[in-house]
């Protein structure tokens, strides 16, 4: 009796020097693997197929890196809009605050044997396909020490050993590639799915809808993620599409709408979808999701929606606070422990900036490589009138 | 009564295809002399859109969020203007784009296509090359599609990395049917655009999307029209033609006047018309100086500078002094922190011009 008023109180206890309060105080909650049930927000719309529970099992350690991981994105792409309006990063720069849910819910689904691809949004599936945060920002910054060797940008993030194939800045052509990535796993046998991610604007891509229908034929391991942000950059879903239903979109493909904020819901539809995917074929899901920044760092965001739309879904549906409450709610941590986290992420932001700015621009001679497989011989002229050659080696 | 009565019947009598020519008289396509406000490229631009709307009520503007707008502004205040039936979002779309404005044309409407970025353009391909250039010619002018004309911004913004700085003109320059324009300035680019949209042909327009906001010029507010398919002497010079077209040409004048310093008289030629190209005047121009540069920021290999060198070899290889040259992009796609040393600089033009007159 005692001890069960002990353990539900406040964690303020711990202050106090009962060495009881202390023992349980202690318990180490990152790594805590008892198994918890958490309902999602939303149940799931199924189209052509039988939906999965809303009752999702994770774990007191899943819930605190669920926490972490999207602190840790929402910080750096806060950071990445600082330093873009500082002009260390130039170019385009497309950011993910408000869809992090997705990002961590379908990497908690998966292994890193199965691959994901997408377009151009695409900083936070990175990192969390293993991607560290001085890849990010020194491939931002354009360096040497980015992932794609400072040569992409923003928008070309790409990381082999983990399955992550990018990183695409033509809207709607990563689609047939990712089923054709499907196609290769068919092939290999070993149980592998692909996540092709796209946007409510790519939905309308005549591309996809070849895609889907090669897949469906050939029963490919294919999962084909709407990202629906509600915007294909200025234009509303409901202004570019008759049927702003994405996930029926592909009438004889099943599909499956999921609340794309909640990360648990979208872990459970990607469990599903996986399962799905290897035994009957492709499925399409549509995460019903927001971003707060505008399409990219030139778009201001707020001369198509209101900031009062902004800031009520911010309020109410925002993931990062959603866990933070069912943090508080099973008594996992306290408030304080979670602010130091989110100290601690700000923390590491700032150190993997100040490392990724150390490092150079790429070596100019890489202009002419990798163009083709072993490069070729070209002559040019350099600025300020220096030579800069390639030859084949 | 009577006057009244000819002019409802005149009215009537040009009520014809919407894209007949019959108002690009002589008189018309000529700069007006008066100067005008100034204006950027993209006020020039929305200025001769507004236009176009306004003197063909069977005119139609399209494109990703043109209604707004559009990403640079060019379409603003149009769909409010003239109404959200006639100027319009699609859906990201750019196949269907093209393929649908060819519908509208062939039914006698002016059909403005907007491609939000010239590297997008290339979905909608197929419909350029296989249905809007060949649709006279197949059907045995009984349709066409002259009434369409595709609007793209292209070319290098110092950032724009591999997908937003292409200058795919070379790949539509080999596809007869179809013309290419690319302006220099704003006062060219209302006056060219004018033509377009009215000529009877399908026909790509680039604007050099770099001197959207830079340049700035006097534009005369008026309806006009500047010839197609005629190119300009923009500098007079007796040592070395050269040619270039779109936001290039900036880079070319300041090359031009440092070679004067060095004593080299360059003539500069705006192409303006890239299909059909005038070959004459380069022809003329080549026969004075006897030395030819070409520079274009699209890759040197299979650019168009090619197809203007081997032109003018073919016509003047006697007169030429020195081999053709040509200062162009690298031979690798737009690269991203690389974009300094892909460009076609100054500097290089500078001397290529110095190596040429040497030769």
């Amino acid at each position: 009796m005692a001890l069960s008023r002990l353990s539900s109180s406040s964690r303020r206890l711990d202050l106090l020097t009962s060495p009881l309060a202390a023992a349980l105080a202690r318990r180490p909650i990152s790594t805590d693997t008892t198994p918890i049930t958490v309902e999602t927000s939303v149940p799931f719309s199924a189209h052509k197929c039988e939906g999965p529970s809303r009752s999702v099992e994770t774990t007191p350690q899943e819930l605190i890196s669920f926490f972490r991981d999207m602190a840790l994105m929402r910080r750096m792409e806060i950071a990445a809009d600082s330093l873009y309006k500082a002009k260390l990063i130039r170019g385009f720069c497309h950011l993910y605050d408000g869809q992090e849910a997705v990002a961590v819910g379908m990497e908690a689904a998966i292994t890193k044997k199965d691959c994901i691809i997408t377009a151009y949004r695409d900083h936070c599936i990175f990192l969390e396909r293993g991607g560290t945060l001085l890849e990010v920002f020194a491939e931002l910054m354009g360096r040497r020490a980015g992932c794609s060797k400072g040569k992409g940008g923003s928008m070309h993030f790409y990381k082999k050993d983990s399955g992550f194939y990018g990183g695409h800045g033509i809207v709607g052509a990563q689609v047939p590639l990712g089923c054709g990535l499907a196609f290769a796993q068919k092939y290999s046998k070993d149980e592998n799915v692909t996540f092709t991610l796209y946007g409510d604007g790519a939905a309308n891509q005549g591309q996809l809808f070849e895609a889907l229908n090669i897949s469906c034929l050939l029963e490919l391991p294919a999962i084909l993620v709407c990202e629906n942000n509600h915007y294909g950059m200025g234009t509303a879903e409901w202004r570019a599409a008759k049927s702003p239903a994405y996930y029926k979109r592909g009438d004889y493909a099943p599909g499956l709408k999921v609340d794309g904020m909640d990360a648990f819901a979208v872990k459970q539809a990607c469990k599903f979808a996986k399962e799905h995917a290897l035994k009957n074929g492709p499925i399409i899901l549509e995460m019903d999701t927001y971003r707060y920044h505008g399409h990219s760092m030139s778009d201001p965001g707020s001369t198509y929606r209101t900031r009062d739309e902004i800031s009520g879904v911010r309020q109410e549906r925002d993931p990062i606070e959603r866990i933070r409450k069912l943090i508080l709610g099973l008594d996992l941590a306290t408030e304080k422990e979670l602010k130091d986290m989110e100290k601690e992420v700000r923390k590491e932001v700032d150190e993997a900036i100040a490392q990724a700015k150390e490092s150079p621009n790429p070596d100019p001679s890489e202009l002419f490589t990798n163009v083709y497989a072993k490069g070729y011989g070209v002559e040019a002229f350099g600025a300020d009138r220096k030579e800069v050659r390639a030859a084949l080696p | 009564m009577a006057s009244a009565l000819r002019r409802l019947g005149s009215a009537a009598a040009r009520r014809g295809l919407s894209t007949a020519c019959e108002d690009t008289k002589k008189s018309l396509f000529q700069l007006p002399q008066a100067g005008g406000k100034s204006s950027n490229l993209c006020s020039a631009i929305n200025q001769a859109l507004h236009i176009a709307l306004e003197s063909d009520p069977r005119s139609y503007l399209f494109g990703e969020d043109v209604s707004f707008g559009g990403v640079f502004r060019c379409t603003t205040g149009l769909a409010d203007r003239y109404g959200k039936s006639r100027v319009f979002n699609t859906p990201l779309c750019e196949q269907g784009i093209v393929g649908f404005g060819i519908g509208l044309a062939a039914m006698g409407n002016r059909a403005i296509a907007e491609i939000q970025f010239a590297d997008y353009i290339f979905p909608a391909f197929d419909q350029i090359v296989n249905e809007a250039s060949k649709f006279r010619y197949r059907s045995g002018n009984q349709f066409n599609c002259g009434g369409l004309t595709i609007r793209a911004p292209y070319g290098a913004v110092g950032h724009g990395g591999h997908y937003h700085s292409q200058s795919p003109e070379a790949f539509f320059c080999h596809v007869p049917g179809i013309k290419v324009v690319i302006p220099r300035s704003p006062r060219q680019a209302k006056g060219l655009l004018l033509s377009c949209i009215r000529d009877p042909n399908p026909v790509v327009f680039f604007e050099p999307k770099w001197l959207y906001r830079q340049a700035i010029e006097e534009v005369p507010e008026e309806d006009y029209m500047l010839p197609l398919s005629e190119a300009e002497v923009i500098r007079e010079g007796s040592d070395i033609t050269v040619v270039g077209w779109g936001a290039q040409l900036s880079i070319m004048e300041q090359a031009c006047a440092g070679a004067e310093k060095e004593g080299i008289s360059c003539e500069l030629i705006d192409l303006k018309t890239l299909i059909p190209w005038d070959k004459e005047t380069v022809e003329a121009s080549v026969r004075k100086t006897g030395r030819l540069l070409i520079s274009h920021e699209a890759p040197v290999t299979g650019g168009f500078g090619a197809e203007i060198s081997a032109s003018i070899v073919e016509r003047c290889f006697l007169r030429l002094e020195a081999p053709v040259a040509r200062i162009c992009g690298l031979d690798t796609p737009f690269p991203l922190v690389f974009e300094p040393f892909y460009m076609p600089t100054k500097n290089k033009i500078l001397d290529a011009i110095k190596a040429t007159v040497n030769y």
